[in-house]
């Protein structure tokens, strides 16, 4: 295993570590918090596949969140148990994505930016104006947690480990994803379409299964949401999901796996940080991302690997010397 | 028919503001490939700057301009200089992801800093209703169009008849022949940003009247102006006035004539069509794909 599989490891084991013991130091609210850190990072981790490795920008991905939450939230009160429910919401948003991907293969990188918006308002408005479906602005209220075998999630501690659960699957099935000759596909058509094709590489299938594999993680992402917050409305699915989601990512540093992680960590923990700030933390959120963006645009992740860069090259370069000079 | 006709004229007043901001959006996008995710809050901001004014103490007229003078130091000059200069070197993408930042940031600003509540905001005009043909036209609608047809008037005078003018779409076909002509091109982009903000004070003064001065205003407003920018053409000046028309006609006829529920989905389906169709706009030219 290289350096850098060794980092990742010992990172993916520290966040579980601390991810499992956290909720036992916190009060209610805060496992809460920590609930929908693990919901919302299944969907940025979604996003950071359609943008951060297949190069696609999405405002979408809040639609699928909340299309992904609707499907759950009607299905199990229609009597369908919650994993059926669960996959039915993955697979319509992987059927939706793929269908969404086609303008992906048609234009450049900012259109599609402005088709997924557009995307993204039109499901608003089914959902608020579809009342006999959707319940209109009134919402879907009292959503069931699921129970599995005898174990009820319905306590807010069992919940989380629930999502926390579906976080560590769904996360190592995506990072056995990239491993494999698809996640290399995906960076090729990032890096430099034109020569992904030359080389033989179907661009228009990796484009729309990069574009329809995210998507479905926001849906699995939204099934997870509708039980934790167990009241849902249309308001909730606009763009400013879209968006954050989409900060998350970029914050986070998109390309990077463990963006996500730390984008939705940020994007949960800092209002609640400046809480002190009455008000203003969206403010400050918006002018730290501005901030960033003008000296790291690859996110915080992005800034710790060329921090790093410079201190190992610091660190390493008398070593090398002198092991160069001890050796015959 | 006389009610065509009122939402006629009332439609083309709105479309005709959707086309200032869609043109200062499309103008920004050509010299500098800025695409300005905060074109709807730089319309919602100069609304504040004026009420602002007049709470010194300022009749409407002065405020006005002070608002169109502030607009264009914090919105032009600033926006470029602070914003814009240091990100475009990473490309498009980067600064996208900044003006939306931007965009919540002078939301909130607005709220904050003002109030988020709705404000009153004085009319050009008197309000009363005119007949004409028989049908009922609001004087403030037939200001709105005047203002804005004088403002596209002189906006093309400006584009085509002086050499300022000339310079600015040198410097947007192609900034390396132009400086090679010897034009100036960093202080012509700075020109189409300050351009921009004037267009946008402009279209708020027009607008605010109707909607009311409130920081949720960009919302709406920026979205039509992408709408109108890409079905217009993102590239063309006229392109983005026949998209703000187009909108702003099919918003006021669809809302009645077909579903006032789903009058937000019509523009949007348009859109796609467009996109799909036609991606480089009705009366866009094709840009070469860059690699």
């Amino acid at each position: 295993m290289n350096r850098f599989g060794v980092v990742a490891l010992g990172a993916a084991l520290i966040l579980a570590i601390v991810a499992t013991v956290a909720p036992f130091f916190l009060r209610r609210y805060g496992i809460y918090l920590i609930s929908m850190w693990a919901v919302l990072t299944i969907a940025a981790i979604g996003l950071n596949l359609t943008l951060g490795y297949a190069g696609q920008v999405s405002l979408a991905q809040g639609a699928f969140v909340g299309i992904g939450a609707y499907t759950v939230a009607l299905l199990t009160q229609s009597g369908w148990p919650y994993p059926a429910a669960f996959v039915c919401a993955g697979a319509l948003c992987f059927a939706i994505g793929w269908v969404l991907g086609y303008p992906a293969l048609r234009v450049a990188h900012h259109y599609l930016a402005f088709v997924t918006l557009a995307f993204t308002t039109l499901v608003f408005l089914v959902l608020r104006n579809e009342e006999w479906l959707t319940n209109g602005i009134y919402g879907i209220n009292g959503i069931e947690r699921p129970m599995f075998f005898g174990w009820s999630t319905g306590s807010a501690l069992d919940f989380y480990f629930f999502c926390l659960g579906m976080l560590a699957v769904l996360s190592a099935a995506t990072w056995w994803m990239l491993r494999s000759p698809w996640g290399r596909a995906f960076l090729a058509l990032r890096e430099n379409p034109i020569r992904a094709l030359s080389l033989g590489l179907d661009t228009r299938r990796y484009t729309l299964m990069a574009f329809a594999i995210g998507s479905s993680l926001g849906g699995m992402a939204g099934a997870l949401y509708a039980p934790l917050v167990q009241f849902i409305e249309p308001g909730s699915f606009g763009l400013g999901m879209s968006f954050n989601l989409l900060l998350m990512v970029i914050v986070g540093g998109s390309g990077y796996f463990f963006g996500p992680f730390v984008g939705a960590l940020v994007a949960v923990l800092l209002p609640e940080w400046t809480r002190f700030t009455e008000g203003y933390y969206l403010l400050i959120y918006a002018a730290l991302v501005m901030v960033m963006m003008a000296f790291s645009p690859s996110g915080l992740l992005g800034l710790v690997e060329r921090v790093s860069k410079v201190m190992t090259r610091r660190a390493a370069s008398p070593l090398a010397l002198r092991a160069k000079g001890t050796e015959p | 028919m006389e009610s065509f006709i009122q939402l006629l004229v009332s439609g083309l007043a709105t479309g005709a503001i959707y086309a200032l901001i869609a043109v200062g959006f499309s103008l920004l996008w050509q010299t500098s490939h800025t695409i300005n995710f905060a074109q709807g809050e730089f319309v919602m901001l100069p609304a504040f700057f004026i009420l602002a004014a007049m709470n010194a103490g300022a009749p409407f007229w002065l405020a006005a301009l002070i608002g169109i003078a502030l607009s264009v130091v914090v919105l032009g000059f600033l926006f470029k200089v602070v914003i814009v200069d240091p990100m475009l070197k990473y490309g498009v993408l980067p600064l996208v992801i900044s003006t939306i930042a931007l965009s919540l940031f002078l939301k909130e600003a607005a709220k904050d800093f003002y109030s988020s509540q709705a404000q009153p905001f004085p009319t050009l005009v008197p309000a009363t209703d005119l007949e004409v043909f028989g049908a009922v036209v609001s004087t403030q609608s037939l200001a709105v169009l005047l203002v804005a047809i004088v403002t596209v008037v002189a906006l093309h005078l400006l584009l085509h008849k002086t050499r300022l003018g000339r310079s600015m779409q040198a410097t947007a076909q192609n900034p390396t022949l132009a400086r090679i002509l010897g034009i100036p091109v960093e202080r012509m982009v700075l020109y189409t940003f300050l351009l921009n903000a004037v267009l946008v004070a402009i279209a708020s003064i027009l607008i605010t009247p109707i909607y009311l001065a409130k920081f949720t205003n960009g919302e709406v407003l920026g979205m039509a102006a992408f709408l109108a920018a890409i079905i217009g053409g993102f590239n063309q000046v006229r392109g983005a006035i026949l998209g703000g028309v187009i909108l702003g006609v099919l918003d006021n006829l669809s809302a009645v004539y077909i579903s006032s529920q789903y009058r937000g989905a019509f523009p949007l389906l348009i859109l796609i069509a467009v996109i799909l169709l036609r991606p480089h706009g009705l009366l866009g030219r094709a840009e070469e794909r860059t690699v």
